[in-house]
């Protein structure tokens, strides 16, 4: 647990960064700091390993006062990843890793050992080990510079906008990878956005902080959404909120229906017959959508021969039975169809639902939890109203 | 060959120098030996000098402007002045090679403190922090990656102090200190009505390859020291 006790940074020219900010960043959770430029997040993530010292006020990691540690003893035992990763240029990625093992005296073997680990959990292959960081993209290097924040094992890490200068694709994988890294280590996490959508993706609970180093509000994502503490909050977190909620609602049992399927490569006469509303989903020998054909049209262009992918329209996504209302709506919203695809774990497809569908389940869910709509209606909440 | 005709010690041309030298083979070669270590003993010496003083300009940088400035400063000193007045300075004999090494270290002093001021500092700002953050203390992250890092910055400017120095020593042969520079002085002597070109000549060529093999040894020494260099032109 790190817990800021009324810290406050002035620099010498009068600027106040961070004001008397209180604040608890409890174990194995991450707690997002976010807020515009000039907030004072990064000041005060930098205040926990005592790169910045505070001006005044106490930061606690679990029962010791950070102020009483040397620094160099307490950042060994905190990681730290930073936006552009900051990886030794001169060292290779498996000696960036072992970085700080190497400080604290660790074993050559077993370091380089648990580097190795490290570096498959991350994500990177084992022959990467050798190479020097500008061999690797941005990603990649992101990807070590969290390996060697783990190197040690550290209990806290600190994150400073760690994914926002990779592309947004690579950030969003890096994202996931990271929770489910998360999920694994459960490691007390403090980490810094500017991105809203970030915070609210990766954060068990995220302060916002005002220019001025004041916080806002400290709350779990589904209640910022939903209940914003004041205007500067609302405003920050944007105007889709509503919508955006609906990520953190499973949307349970949903009412699916059948959807007549053609596999990849039937003719085109089955696949004319199987339509419905001129459109029909195509999947591969595996049962896995892989994209919707406009039959309507179909005669017209090429009245015989299978079905082949290159005519497929791919707009829609698809929503796994465990989706949330929001990837549902979304899966329904996308389809050329107006059908949305539910699959199954394996990728398989379970059938379709309507965009009205999904919108009766979220107002059943609204209905069931008591007002105001907070968004965490867990799979249990209105469950047994599904059809 | 005809060429080989008129390589006669009594040639006069600049390619009478092959002719000089093996006339002289036994001077020459004691004077190119001398020559050697003059001009790169002094730049070892000097490169362990400026480390500490370079580093302090970095670490305190209040000290920057009039560590660099002096040091610039005794680059103007003419080199012949400082080979003179050295004996009176340290208390050697007038003709000591040592005054010239000592001469030539002060002047790979002036070039190299801005140069590994530099160096230090030109560790990318993002590397510093985590550095910092991962809890190396100051002297581990001066030698681990400041140090490191300043290699190529630092190597690019002991190639220019050897060089420079190939070039200084000679001037410190026309005082009499045994190095190739009295190839020049001989030369000059024997050049009585019409310029006599065999050991100018010589000499010349005699300090470019000195000075091509003493710069190839630190290039090479530096990629030796700075694979990931290679790594990242080679991606």
């Amino acid at each position: 647990m790190i817990r800021f006790e009324s810290v406050s940074k002035k620099y010498p020219d009068g600027t106040l960064a961070v004001d008397r900010l209180e604040l608890v960043a409890p174990s194995g959770e991450i707690t997002v700091l976010v807020g515009p430029s000039g907030c004072g997040k990064t000041t005060s993530l930098r205040m926990i390993n005592r790169m910045i010292e505070p001006t005044s006020g106490r930061i606690w990691l679990d029962d010791r006062d950070t102020a009483t540690v040397p620094t160099h003893e307490l950042r060994r035992g905190i990681g730290y990843v930073i936006q552009h990763a900051g990886l030794f240029p001169h060292r290779t990625v498996v000696d960036n890793i072992t970085t700080v093992p190497e400080l604290l005296g660790t074993d050559k073997k077993q370091a380089r050992r648990r580097a190795l680990e490290l570096m498959e959990r991350v994500g990177l292959p084992a022959h990467f080990a050798k190479r020097y960081p500008a061999q690797l993209s941005g990603g990649q290097q992101q990807r070590v510079g969290v390996a060697r924040a783990l190197a040690a094992d550290p209990p806290v890490m600190l994150m400073d906008e760690p994914f926002s200068a990779v592309d947004p694709v690579v950030r969003a994988q890096l994202q996931n990878e990271f929770l489910r890294l998360q999920g694994e280590l459960g490691k007390t996490i403090v980490f810094v956005t500017h991105d809203i959508d970030e915070a609210i993706k990766l954060g068990d609970r995220v302060a916002v902080l005002q220019v001025g180093g004041h916080l806002a509000q400290l709350a779990p994502p589904a209640e910022l959404l939903s209940d914003p503490a004041d205007t500067f909050v609302a405003g920050f977190v944007g105007r889709d909120r509503g919508y955006r909620a609906l990520g953190f609602a499973e949307a349970g049992l949903l009412p699916v229906r059948k959807e007549h399927a053609v596999r990849l490569g039937s003719g085109r006469g089955e696949a004319h017959d199987a339509a419905e509303d001129g459109w029909v989903l195509v999947t591969d020998a595996e049962d896995r959508p892989q994209g919707w054909l406009r039959t309507d049209r179909l005669a017209e262009a090429e009245p015989t021969g299978p079905v082949t992918a290159p005519e497929l329209n791919l707009g829609g996504t698809l929503a796994s039975e465990t989706a949330t209302l929001r990837e549902a709506l979304d899966s329904a919203l996308s389809s050329p169809s107006g059908r949305g695809v539910i699959v199954d774990g394996a990728g398989r497809l379970l059938g379709t639902v309507t965009a009205s569908e999904v919108l009766t389940r979220i107002e059943q869910q609204r209905a069931a939890a008591d007002p105001p709509f907070t968004g965490d209606v867990g799979p249990g909440g209105a469950e047994s109203e599904a059809s | 060959m005809p060429l080989h005709d008129s390589l006669l010690a009594q040639d006069s041309s600049p390619f009478g120098m092959f002719g000089y030298f093996s006339d002289h083979r036994d001077e020459v070669l004691n004077w190119l030996w001398y020559h050697t270590w003059l001009s790169a003993v002094p730049v070892v010496a000097g490169l362990l000098i400026a480390l500490p003083l370079g580093w302090v300009a970095r670490r305190y940088r209040w000290t920057y402007p009039p560590l660099v400035t002096t040091a610039g400063l005794l680059y103007t000193i003419p080199s012949i002045a400082l080979f003179v007045a050295m004996p009176d300075i340290i208390g050697t004999q007038i003709l000591d090679p040592i005054n010239v090494a000592v001469a030539l270290t002060v002047y790979s002093v002036a070039l190299l403190v801005r140069v590994v001021a530099d160096g230090l500092g030109a560790v990318p700002e993002d590397v510093a922090q985590a550095a910092t953050a991962m809890g190396l203390t100051r002297r581990q992250r001066l030698l681990k990656v400041e140090l490191p890092l300043a290699v190529p910055v630092i190597a690019a400017g002991v190639r220019v102090a050897v060089v420079a120095n190939v070039s200084l020593v000679a001037v410190a042969g026309t005082i009499g200190v045994p190095n190739l520079g009295q190839l020049f002085t001989t030369g000059f002597q024997l050049s009585v009505g019409s310029p006599y070109y065999p050991p100018i000549t010589l000499g010349i060529v005699l300090c470019v390859l000195l000075a091509l093999a003493l710069d190839l040894l630190v290039v090479g020494g530096t990629r030796l020291a700075t694979p990931w260099r290679r790594a990242v032109s080679g991606s």
